[in-house]
């Protein structure tokens, strides 16, 4: 499948603390993607680094190659032209992302009259086309109506017509679900498929949560102290999972299966320290079970289609 | 909507009656004798008891609140008691002077502010924010009667180029009116700049770190273009707020800016008659300015609440 | 986590202390007696005479009734800061802990006061008793009571919806405990950023009472009677209208950089910004 997004050694610097170090992945075309993390694993900052929307006072360095340029290099008007067209990003919390005293409407059609230069009325029809496409009811009404007169998940259905309406080549998802209600979460993750699948995008879907990554992706990107400390296919990821970080993560979801659990949560040793606290060499050593003196040294990503950063990968 | 707008016409009725107490009280209760107050300590008993009669003292107080709040809505404000003037007309003549200068000094003052609020926030790291910032710091704690005086020294006395103080009838010669106003109008308009300045500044920087600006952007607006098409129109709620508050600081300038000046408005009249003893315009200018305050805030709480969607549809 | 001293605290503490430091020199020595009148020497400019900047029309040490005059804009601004807080406090402390009816009138109240401007209010007093310093702190102490109690009744709605709140009066606390053992210790910090603020506005306003003649009366020095009494002497002493002022500015700024230094170094989150007044 053809590449569309390929990073490689993006390090995400604040003042002269790195906190992401030299990550490379790419995106394929029609390949939904997920990127593992809990809080402060930096995955949001990778998303942000990607489109270039980093806050004051972090900075970017590697390559993050799109139709052979790269992106951390384009001046902002470029960037400008492809943000909202081409790489498109859906965040978490749809109250806070979206302009509280503008029509949805308006902010749904804005991309369209951005980058197709569409006049006002033919925009607004287009919007209504892209809000029937992601099955928010009462698109007519909706269209007038303000971010608070919506409920979560109608919300969250409007910011992903709003990125999708360009039809983009990557689609990034910062946690989309996480501000919802379990009920209303597997909705829009099946829309976020379909309009994938339909569009033809690459999907980077950002999640601490794995049933999520399970459901909808193909391949899974583990990030830990700012590494990618495991990559592959979903099904390896999840049955033989090589990285003492993935194997503990996954241990610790609640079985579902089992009608009295017989065995107490196994939560991970210790928790996850905060930027810039980070042990030298592995981020992980300090929770490992497995770890040593080796561990002191960061290993690199080894590994073709299943790739582990790690001296003592299980299996 | 229509709900809370009787709501609080209501309260601007109640606050109104509230302020017309205070005031009365204050003037005429306080005091203890007013005629006592007026005649002085050597007065006769016979000269306090007709006056006393004269003034309708004689009958009790709350007769005589609400005779002075019925002759009020009439139009009627009374005569005073020393210069045997018709108040009501009295007070229109003022007007014609404060009136004009209050509108000149809140023009400058928003013609002034608006501009270098915006560029202030929106340039708020580099030096022609922090100049302004500075600046505005500075204007703040600049009483605006000195201000007054400053001009007044530079421009009429050394320069020769506008008026140190009086005022020549509209009628008689406008030019030389206007010119009478120029100087206060500076002064009073030039600090009040500065405040709303402030305002400004911090509304628009506060806007810049809200999430909707980062998603404007993520949609391939420039950082300019996701301010003025996003941020303006938030950052607008509570300046307009603001401004309200802002004419009571233009009142009290105005009142003491021109006896700077010596011109012959509102604020000239009030404090001769605090100074003649002149109770009943006292009671009646006071009255009329705490009124034109209270209705300015209930209308500005009124746009407030139109222009923010939020609150408007929670009818 | 160490944290650098925000530069406006830093600048606004020089400020005020200097002022401070001036008030309270003046109360045992000045250059010479401000009160002393000395026709014959009267508007010398600056150096004459030994007088550093100079004399008024009376033939006072400008210098020493502006260090003089330090003393009563301290304390003019320290009264009506005492005033507006002791009532403005307990009245905000009130309307958060009683929701309902009294919360609405105090604050309905509180309203009204706000849109008095404390010159409007100490010109009417004025009007009614001998205009003075204590008319003056009186006046402008009561019209900041609403700024306080606002504040107060703010951060107290929040408080009083925490959990330990709930936990207190379930165990049968009382208003006035929580008030004082919850409440107060939380507000103590936007009081004080509120207090500098208040400050500020005290200074301002009293300087345009005196300005008027209807603050602190003669011949008690006070910067904003020096500065009226210098307007009749523009063209003669120009500069006898520049020293007052630029003190008055001096404070006034003081006080606002102080308050916003604070601002910044406490929680941001916790200050609600309360408007300054003209």
């Amino acid at each position: 499948m053809a590449e569309t997004l390929r990073v490689e050694n993006l390090t995400v610097r604040v003042g002269s603390l790195e906190i992401i170090h030299g990550i490379s992945f790419s995106l394929r075309a029609h390949e939904r993607t997920g990127l593992i993390g809990e809080s402060g694993s930096g995955k949001t900052l990778t998303a942000l680094a990607l489109m270039g929307l980093l806050p004051e006072g972090l900075h970017a360095e590697g390559r993050v190659a799109y139709q052979q340029r790269n992106l951390l290099e384009l001046e902002e008007q470029d960037l400008c032209r492809l943000r909202g067209d081409r790489l498109a990003m859906v965040f978490q919390e749809p109250m806070t992302a979206l302009n509280p005293v503008m029509k949805i409407g308006q902010q749904v059609a804005e991309p369209l009259r951005i980058h197709r230069g569409m006049r006002a009325r033919e925009a607004h029809s287009a919007a209504l086309d892209i809000l029937h496409r992601v099955h928010l009811p009462d698109p007519e009404e909706k269209m007038q109506a303000y971010p608070h007169q919506l409920s979560g998940g109608q919300r969250q259905r409007a910011m992903i017509a709003m990125a999708t309406a360009c039809s983009p080549e990557v689609l990034i998802a910062d946690e989309p679900t996480t501000a919802l209600d379990v009920t209303v979460q597997a909705q829009i993750l099946r829309l976020l498929v379909e309009l994938v699948e339909d569009g033809g995008s690459s999907l980077l879907l950002i999640t601490h949560d794995l049933p999520v990554v399970a459901n909808v992706c193909q391949r899974v990107l583990v990030l830990y102290g700012g590494y990618v400390v495991e990559e592959g296919d979903i099904d390896v990821i999840f049955g033989q999972p090589a990285h003492p970080y993935t194997r503990a993560l996954l241990d610790a979801i609640p079985p579902l299966d089992e009608e009295v659990p017989d065995r107490k949560l196994k939560a991970i040793a210790g928790s996850v320290p905060n930027l810039g606290e980070f042990p030298p060499g592995c981020p992980f050593r300090n929770r490992c079970p497995r770890a040593d003196e080796a561990c002191s040294v960061m290993p690199a990503l080894s590994g073709d289609a299943h790739r582990v950063a790690c001296w003592h990968p299980l299996a | 909507m229509a709900v809370q707008v009787v709501v609080r016409l209501f309260w601007l009725i109640v606050s109104l009656f509230v302020a017309s107490v205070l005031v009365f009280v204050v003037v005429n209760v306080l005091p203890g004798d007013v005629a006592a107050v007026i005649l002085g300590t050597s007065a006769t008993p016979e000269a306090l008891e007709t006056l006393r009669h004269q003034l309708g003292l004689d009958q009790p107080g709350w007769v005589r609140y609400l005779a002075w709040i019925g002759s009020m809505l009439h139009g009627d404000f009374g005569t005073s008691v020393l210069s045997h003037a018709d108040v009501g007309p009295l007070i229109l003549q003022k007007l014609s002077v404060s009136g004009p200068l209050a509108l000149a000094s809140a023009t400058i003052a928003m013609m002034v502010a608006v501009p270098l609020g915006v560029l202030a926030g929106t340039r708020y790291r580099s030096t022609t924010g922090t100049l302004i910032s500075t600046l505005s710091l500075v204007g703040i704690a600049v009483p605006a009667f000195w201000a007054g005086l400053l001009l007044a020294t530079v421009f009429a006395i050394q320069l020769r180029l506008l008026p140190a103080g009086g005022f020549t009838d509209w009628s008689t010669d406008p030019i030389a009116a206007m010119k009478s106003l120029v100087l206060p109008a500076l002064a009073l308009g030039l600090v009040n700049a500065a405040v709303l300045t402030r305002y400004i500044r911090s509304a628009i920087i506060d806007v810049q770190r809200e999430d909707f600006i980062r998603t404007a952007r993520a949609k391939g607006l420039t950082r300019v273009e996701a301010l003025r098409r996003h941020g303006f129109r938030y950052a607008a709620i509570p300046v307009v707020t603001i401004l309200g508050i802002q004419l009571t600081g233009l009142l009290v300038g105005a009142i003491v800016i021109e006896n700077v000046f010596v011109l012959p408005g509102l604020g000239r009249l009030l404090f001769q008659s605090v100074g003649n003893r002149d109770l009943l315009v006292v009671q009646d200018v006071v009255m009329l300015l705490t009124a034109i305050v209270l209705v300015v805030n209930f209308l500005v709480d009124l746009t407030y609440r139109v222009l923010d969607p939020r609150i408007r549809a929670s009818a | 986590m160490k944290r650098r001293l925000p530069p406006t605290l830093v600048v606004g503490g020089v400020l005020v202390g200097l002022v401070l430091v001036v008030a309270l020199l003046s109360i045992v020595w000045t250059p010479t007696d401000p009160t002393h009148v000395e026709v014959a020497a009267r508007l010398r400019g600056p150096g004459a005479s030994g007088s550093l900047l100079g004399t008024d029309q009376l033939g006072r040490d400008e210098l020493s009734r502006i260090m003089a005059g330090a003393r009563n804009t301290l304390l003019v601004g320290v009264v009506t800061v005492v005033i507006a807080i002791g009532v403005g406090v307990p009245l905000g402390g009130i309307a958060a802990l009683h929701r309902g009816p009294v919360e609405d009138v105090t604050m309905r109240l509180s309203d009204v006061l706000l849109a008095f401007p404390a010159i409007l209010l100490a010109i009417m007093f004025a009007a009614v008793f001998n205009p003075s310093t204590v008319t003056a702190m009186a006046a402008i102490g009561i019209a900041l009571v609403p700024v306080f109690a606002r504040v107060v009744r703010g951060a107290g709605l929040q408080i009083m919806q925490q959990d330990y709140v709930t936990v207190t009066r379930t165990y049968g606390g009382g208003g006035v405990w929580i008030f004082v053992r919850h409440l107060l210790p939380n507000v103590g910090s936007v009081l004080i950023v509120q207090a500098t603020v208040a400050f500020a506005i005290a200074i301002l306003a009293e300087a345009a009472l005196s300005y008027l003649g209807l603050g602190t009366p003669p011949p008690t020095p006070s910067w904003g009677r020096m500065l009226s009494e210098s307007q009749t002497f523009l063209d003669q002493a120009p500069l006898l209208a520049l020293w007052p002022g630029v003190c008055i500015a001096l404070a006034v700024l003081g006080f606002n950089l102080l308050g916003d230094g604070l601002r910044e170094l406490l929680d941001p989150r916790l200050i609600e910004r309360v408007p300054t007044q003209g």
